[in-house]
């Protein structure tokens, strides 16, 4: 039988001792291993103040069906006190497919809203001015398209480029691995995200042009450490894009932001914290002493974090508000600068409006009424949390060097060594839940028989592909066609020159080239991506 | 003694993901815990139409065809895929849905003929077993 005393190894593999003490500290040393809050490396926070100074951004994912639903949906969450917009489009929007495509037919609005043309965002911003709010949007492949349509919607509101502030995700390599939602093969993909990254340089300065993801792969089955060094490897194959192009890597590292993991199916309350303080330690030491940043504002980790549906159990499916309220303690432990928590609803479909507004209070709960914003970094110099950073941070190492050592996170991904050692991971964790090995309460433990229980459930309208084809077809043929051809052939020809497409994109819109039309023309020049099929 | 028993040929799945969405985990884990149960796995990746699901089953000669639908679209995916099925004169598979499915519409999918439906929650043994019993059902007849 095993002593009390000994390590115990905790569902993610990482053993956890009974109590720690200063010697699992042996080389600490506040000012080189920690630094105060805003002080490299940043491990305490990249801000002095912290929370005190500004809370959180409290973003809830939304976006239905139609710009004008979106729109009241905006105005609604504006209203209860939410600070950002975070808006889901449609997967036929995120795929480059116009409403009226026969492969679109059963995802239009479905799982957030439809954007054929520039129409559609200036109704779903019609009343919102660009100036006044932050918009991220869950956009990869079509992400200078859809930054595009914002630069111009501004324009038309009167919001001049440098005003306008918001993230696109535009992380297409983590597309490949988990999520996807690639279009083009990898080698233009990331050239169209050097685009972006240049246009923001020069125009859009207060624009994250790349939120580096470290979700969606965790939810692949990714560990903590992976779910960091992935999109660590993934930000500096973007930033060697831009390098190559001569800018700086001052210029271009303020612009990248990440979105990491906090909660998820394989949270553990201090290891998410510690995995977050090593990361932002991590990649300071990375931004200066590999990239050769000189300005600070370069070295700062500026993450959001997230957790995805996968925590959220569908039975018992109160318990889940309990996990988001852990989620989110986590992401503020973690000093978070904005968080996206799931809904306790998530496993039942779309989330309603009462559940996505129960995540929000749970966010306003933390931030009000129970004290942890007063102080930064509160676990900072806890034997415990300090030995975890620690760790993590020499795993989060290991498992860049193992990458980089198989020839980059590129090769990786095309080869699916990448894909199938996830997929490994997740197959082992979920048969763990099935046996009961890692609880999980009200699923195989404290498991009840539930009444049948009904979910209100999101449903789709049936006439919204309807009414968007409608829209869609007007706007065909309203426009001038003269000038949608016109600026079609200026793209495609920028793309085979391999010249910065995204004044073109910028120009395409304007003209209300549709999604389909401007993504036709880029498949033309850059080819599709093969699918790598295996288990 | 081995000449005594059934030479049963492994029981043959096919795994799809039907329209936009890119979220395949769930559909490569049952895959592997299939594959895992003796059974031969045949993934066919994302966005695939009901037409090249229909052609793929055919030409792997498969009992199962096993669909992972995430997105909420379900319903009409599975209407259409029944529909071809009767048109085509497809009978010797058998389709099973999982995903994120409400229960409301479990009725739903199985008066569209479909086999089995496999919620959020459902075990690898649930699904192993509900698959063999659908292929000894389809023996039988």
């Amino acid at each position: 039988m095993k002593m009390d005393g000994e390590p115990k190894e905790t569902d993610t593999g990482v053993k956890v001792k009974l109590y720690y003490t200063p010697e699992d500290l042996p080389e600490f040393d506040y000012e080189t291993s920690l630094g105060s809050p805003g002080k490299y490396p940043y491990t305490r926070g990249i801000y002095p103040t912290m929370y005190r100074g500004k809370l959180w951004t409290m973003r809830q994912y939304s976006g239905f069906s139609t710009s004008e639903n979106t729109n009241s949906r905006f105005k609604f969450l504006l209203d209860q006190g939410q600070t950002g917009l975070s808006l889901a489009l449609d997967l036929p929007t995120q795929l480059g497919l116009d409403s009226d495509d026969p492969l679109a037919k059963d995802d239009v609005g479905r799982l957030g809203v439809a954007i054929d043309t520039l129409r559609d965002m200036e109704e779903m911003f019609d009343g919102i001015p660009l100036d006044k709010i932050s918009t991220s949007f869950t956009v990869n492949s079509t992400a200078g398209i859809i930054l595009a349509m914002y630069v111009a919607t501004g324009e038309k509101q009167g919001v001049s480029k440098e005003k306008l502030r918001g993230t696109i995700q535009n992380d297409i390599l983590k597309e490949y691995i988990a999520r996807g939602t690639w279009i083009f093969p990898p080698e233009p993909s990331i050239r169209l995200i050097g685009d972006t990254i240049v246009y923001c340089i020069e125009n859009i300065p207060r624009f994250n042009s790349v939120s580096v993801s470290g979700t969606h792969i965790c939810e692949a089955g990714a560990t903590h450490a992976q779910s960091i060094a992935y999109p660590f490897l993934a930000a500096i194959t973007y930033i060697n894009e831009v390098l190559r192009r001569g800018y700086q890597i001052d210029q271009i590292a303020p612009l990248l932001s990440f979105h990491l993991i906090a909660g998820g199916i394989q949270f553990q309350l201090f290891q998410d914290v510690a995995n977050l303080r090593a990361a932002r330690r991590l990649w300071a030491k990375i931004v200066k002493e590999r990239l050769g940043a000189k300005q600070e504002k370069s070295m700062l980790l500026r993450f959001s974090t997230g957790a995805m549906g996968s925590g959220m159990t569908e039975q018992q499916p109160l318990n889940n508000i309990a996990r988001i309220a852990y989620y989110a303690l986590a992401a503020a432990l973690a000093g978070s600068r904005s968080f996206n928590l799931p809904c306790f609803d998530e496993a039942y479909g779309i989330p309603t409006e009462e559940a996505i507004r129960t995540s929000l209070r749970v966010q306003q709960i933390l931030a009000y009424e129970t004290g942890v914003p007063d102080t930064v970094d509160p676990l900072a110099g806890s034997y415990y949390a300090e030995n975890l950073t620690n760790y993590f941070e020499k795993e989060i190492e290991r498992e860049m060097e193992d990458i980089e050592s198989r020839g980059g996170i590129v090769a990786c991904i095309e080869n699916g060594s990448i894909q199938s050692k996830l997929l490994g991971q997740a197959y082992e964790v979920e048969k763990k839940i099935q046996t009961g090995e890692i609880v999980k309460v009200g699923v195989n433990r404290f498991a009840i028989d539930e009444e049948q229980r009904e979910m209100e459930v999101s449903k789709v309208d049936p006439e919204v592909l309807k009414r968007q084809i409608e829209r869609l077809n007007w706007v065909r043929a309203a426009r001038d066609k003269g000038k949608v051809t016109a600026c079609l052939h200026d793209l495609n020809k920028a793309a085979t020159e391999q010249r910065n497409t995204m004044p073109y994109l910028v120009d395409a819109v304007k003209a209300y080239a549709t999604m389909g039309e401007i993504i036709g023309v880029l498949k033309g020049v850059y080819g599709e991506a093969e699918q790598p099929v295996f288990i | 003694m081995r000449g005594l028993v059934d030479r049963e040929r492994p029981i043959r799945v096919l795994i799809a993901k039907p329209g936009l969405d890119g979220h395949d985990k769930g559909a490569k884990v049952v895959a592997k815990a299939l594959k895992d149960a003796g059974m031969e796995v045949i993934y066919i990746g994302l966005r695939q139409s009901t037409d090249s699901i229909l052609s793929a089953a055919v030409e792997e000669n498969v009992d199962i065809i096993g669909l992972s639908i995430l997105s909420g679209s379900h319903v009409p995916i599975c209407r259409e895929l029944s529909q071809k099925m009767v048109q085509q004169g497809i009978e010797g598979a058998k389709v099973v849905v999982g995903g994120v499915i409400p229960r409301a519409d479990v009725q739903v999918l199985r008066d569209l003929g479909i086999s089995e439906v496999f919620r959020g929650g459902s075990s690898f043994d649930d699904i192993i077993q509900a698959i063999k019993k659908i292929v000894r059902g389809t023996q039988r007849q």
